[in-house]
């Protein structure tokens, strides 16, 4: 029996049978037109334009995001299992959201402690009683999910400000179905390009009080210089709405309004890729060159939705996650289908003495770090990199969470010796409005592209797949 | 459309005329130099003039020779208007204005950058540079060609236009500025070589031999090739033709509204000052004095522009 789970070929080196239909084809491949077609990909994603800036060079740069030609697949019914866990870990970030905004139940219940909420950096005191249009704050989540065995999945981040990806998964497919028609005619594959149509008509229905006709929807981004700003432009495009930055934008007349050629147009439903920190320099930070000043003024009086609302970082703050198991019973009366990573709160001594002996076999988080940076992974550091961050822990206990090195699920990509297994994670997408949740069957497997490497993340080397949810 | 997208719109396809303007300069610039039995060199500064650069080329070199010249109006650093430059400016406003495009344009966009900064990655040897040349302008047209083919006819494209005219009205008066003494009227040398190689140069230089030889059969004079350039309204790069384009896109854009804008007014000032007269009109206002207040003109519309449609404000 393998140490780790493959997602083809289980522990036993028997093939699952979602993978069937494509190991038959796989089979029949000539290696070399393989290859060419792993070229042809990048190729086509060089040309379109699909790139990520990297941050700290002297001249922003931008990159390709490796893509791996094997896709990662799901069977239907293990689809239907994972997106009931979504859909009511979703709902229960809501009502939460709502919750620490207004009676504050949870708190008073001793659920979750006050100071978790109160001295939260992510907390928002602007949002106190503040409910936002149609009562949706997280209008687009994506929960991080890793694989440890045959059907049991961990959540381990949910990304309730401005989770990012999903033009890959957009992209991946199309790049797919470009290069591979063959195979989507073999395999019942779920389609996902939905996904632009149903954002636009997801934001629309959150349209605040102050609209008058078709709600107006843009997207705010930062600039051209941000990690994504590909994105930004790839999803505006896609749902044919305008792409704004800050210095287009001002408050006019009681509304958010865009410059246009003729003047000022007011603005629904802003999709902001910007942080909350940005968003309103009279609000938050005076030095924003990137959001509206006034805008939270305009918010709060009904003016405008802003997706995600304001303050909805707190949900995915790592030490609130630690209590999501907590918040879901708390607030749908159930028990969480999906379960969390178990976690240590290094603001807890007890933990922490936990924590400070197992170092080399943990992994150490930031409470409000992302994209791979500022953590450690145990077992792969050096004596050094432990030493080192050990003093860092000392020193701001209460700025770390610590959990066990999961063993990851590894699905097999197209190296030079065929396929070889490496570990992912999956990402899938969450679109929130009045009329529902909505979820695109499977979402964005990031995949570690250096051998035994647990981490996914683009910033650190990780590349991405197609993932399928097959209709069974 | 927002204001910034018609300025990103307007600057991309400003880059991509001037790109391919500069281009057919060095061509034209190379094969003067070839085919004169004067020192090669010699015809390299009128071509760093034409396209305005000859002041930051001596900023930086002491003297004008064709490996520098070629070098500079390509691929130097120090200019923002080479080649190379222009291409990633263009690029650049087109990735900002990305939604506003459709992708076929986008990617002709993508590609054309790609391959300029692969092929102007170091020195163009001399004998590379013909291929070069070429497969830029192919490349910046077919940005061009999938312009037409896909853009959506509305505002944007009307931006897209204004900003090619403009360059272009702008590349033609420079080019008749630098060389007006070679097309005066004038008694001496008439019909010598050297002018008919001139000549020759002035009109390759603006891709119009052969429009030249339709319109005039193969007699060069100084007067037909001014007029042609100037007033010729068929000609796709002359004076009129271009202002012509800008006055139409203004007015679309101006659709709607009662009172006509600012810039609309100027540009009909400038066609019916310059462009509504005889050629002998225009030898006897002056052909340097006119090209020059046309220049000026040009720049003032460019920024009017700017103001109406609220690129920045």
């Amino acid at each position: 029996m393998s140490a780790c789970y493959d997602e083809m070929w289980g522990r036993e080196e028997v093939l699952r049978a979602p993978y069937a239909g494509f190991h038959d084809w796989f089979a029949q491949e000539d290696l070399k037109r393989l290859r060419a077609k792993q070229r042809e990909a990048e190729e086509i994603f060089r040309l379109t334009g699909i790139t990520f800036n990297v941050y700290g060079r002297a001249e922003a740069e931008e990159r390709l995001i490796p893509f791996d030609i094997v896709p990662r697949i799901i069977s239907g019914s293990e689809w239907a299992r994972l997106s009931r866990g979504i859909e009511q870990r979703v709902r229960a970030i809501n009502a939460f959201l709502h919750d620490i905004h207004h009676g504050q139940e949870i708190v008073k219940a001793g659920r979750v402690p006050q100071e978790a909420v109160a001295r939260n950096a992510a907390f928002l005191p602007h949002m106190i009683g503040v409910t936002p249009p149609g009562g949706v704050y997280t209008h687009i989540v994506g929960i991080d999910l890793v694989c440890t065995d045959e059907g049991e999945f961990f959540v381990l981040e949910d990304n309730a400000r401005t989770p990012s990806g999903v033009s890959y998964m957009l992209e991946n497919r199309e790049t797919m179905l470009q290069m591979f028609p063959e195979l989507f005619s073999r395999n019942r594959v779920r389609p996902v390009q939905h996904y632009p149509a149903n954002l636009r008509r997801s934001l629309a229905a959150c349209a605040p009080p102050a609209t008058t006709g078709d709600p107006v929807v843009a997207v705010l981004t930062p600039g051209i210089f941000n990690s994504a700003y590909f994105e930004h432009a790839f999803l505006a495009d896609q749902m044919g709405v305008e792409l704004v930055e800050g210095h287009d934008l001002r408050v006019v007349d009681g509304r958010v309004a865009m410059r246009t050629t003729r003047g000022y147009t007011p603005i629904d439903v802003l999709y902001r890729r910007v942080d909350d920190e940005f968003l309103d320099p009279l609000n938050f930070n005076p030095e924003s060159q990137l959001g509206v000043p006034g805008i939270m003024d305009v918010y709060r009086a009904g003016g405008i939705t802003i997706a995600n609302a304001p303050g909805t970082g707190i949900a995915d703050d790592k030490a609130i996650y630690s209590y999501m198991p907590e918040i879901v019973e708390f607030y749908t009366g159930e028990r969480a289908l999906l379960p969390n990573v178990p976690t240590w709160r290094c603001s807890d001594p007890d933990a922490m003495a936990h924590v400070l002996d197992n170092l080399g076999d943990l992994v150490v988080k930031e409470v409000h770090g992302s994209g791979g940076y500022g953590m450690l992974v145990g077992p792969t550091a050096t004596k050094a990199e432990i030493a080192a961050f050990r003093r860092k822990l000392k020193a701001r206990p209460g700025n770390y969470i610590a959990q066990p090195t999961l063993s990851l699920s590894t699905v097999p990509i197209f190296s030079r010796m065929g396929l070889t297994p490496r570990h992912v994670d999956l990402r899938p997408y969450v679109l929130v409005s009045p009329d529902g949740i909505n979820i695109t069957p499977g979402g964005l497997t990031r995949v570690a592209l250096k051998k035994g490497s647990l981490v996914v993340n683009s910033s650190q080397g990780g590349g991405t797949k197609d993932t399928w949810v097959l209709e069974d | 459309m927002l204001g910034k997208t018609a300025n990103g719109i307007f600057w991309m396809y400003r880059g991509l005329e001037r790109a391919e303007n500069t281009a057919r300069l060095i061509e034209t610039g190379q094969r003067l130099a070839l085919t004169q039995l004067k020192h090669p060199d010699d015809e390299w500064r009128p071509v760093l003039q034409s396209a305005a650069v000859l002041d930051p080329y001596l900023a930086v070199n002491e003297t004008v020779t064709r490996e520098a010249a070629v070098d500079w109006l390509l691929r130097a650093r120090d200019n923002p208007s080479s080649v190379l430059a222009c291409v990633e400016q263009a690029r650049q406003n087109a990735r900002m204005v990305r939604t506003a495009l459709t992708g076929d344009v986008w990617e002709a966009m993508n590609a054309t950058y790609i391959h300029a900064r692969e092929v102007l990655a170091r020195k163009v040897g001399e004998r590379d540079l013909p291929g070069v040349l070429r497969a830029l302008r192919q490349r910046t047209a077919l940005v061009r060609g999938m312009t037409h083919g896909t853009m959506m006819r509305n505002e944007i494209y009307d931006f897209a236009r204004l900003g090619t005219f403009l360059e272009r009205a702008d590349n033609t008066a420079r080019i008749l500025d630098v060389k007006y003494y070679v097309l005066l009227p004038s008694t001496v040398a008439v019909g010598s070589s050297i002018d008919n190689v001139q000549w020759e140069s002035i009109l390759r230089s603006l891709s119009a031999r052969g429009g030249f030889r339709m319109q005039y059969g193969s007699k060069m004079a100084p007067r037909e090739i001014t007029h042609f350039l100037i007033l010729d309204k068929r000609m796709p790069r002359s004076l009129a033709f271009c202002i012509a384009r800008i006055c139409d896109n203004l007015s679309y854009l101006n659709r709607g509204h009662r009172a006509p804008t600012p810039s609309l007014k100027l540009v009909s000032q400038i066609e019916a000052r310059y462009l509504s007269h005889g050629i002998d009109d225009i030898f006897a206002f002056g052909l340097h004095e006119m090209i020059t207040e046309m220049l000026d003109a040009f720049s003032d519309l460019a920024r009017q522009i700017e103001v109406d449609y609220r690129f920045y404000e």
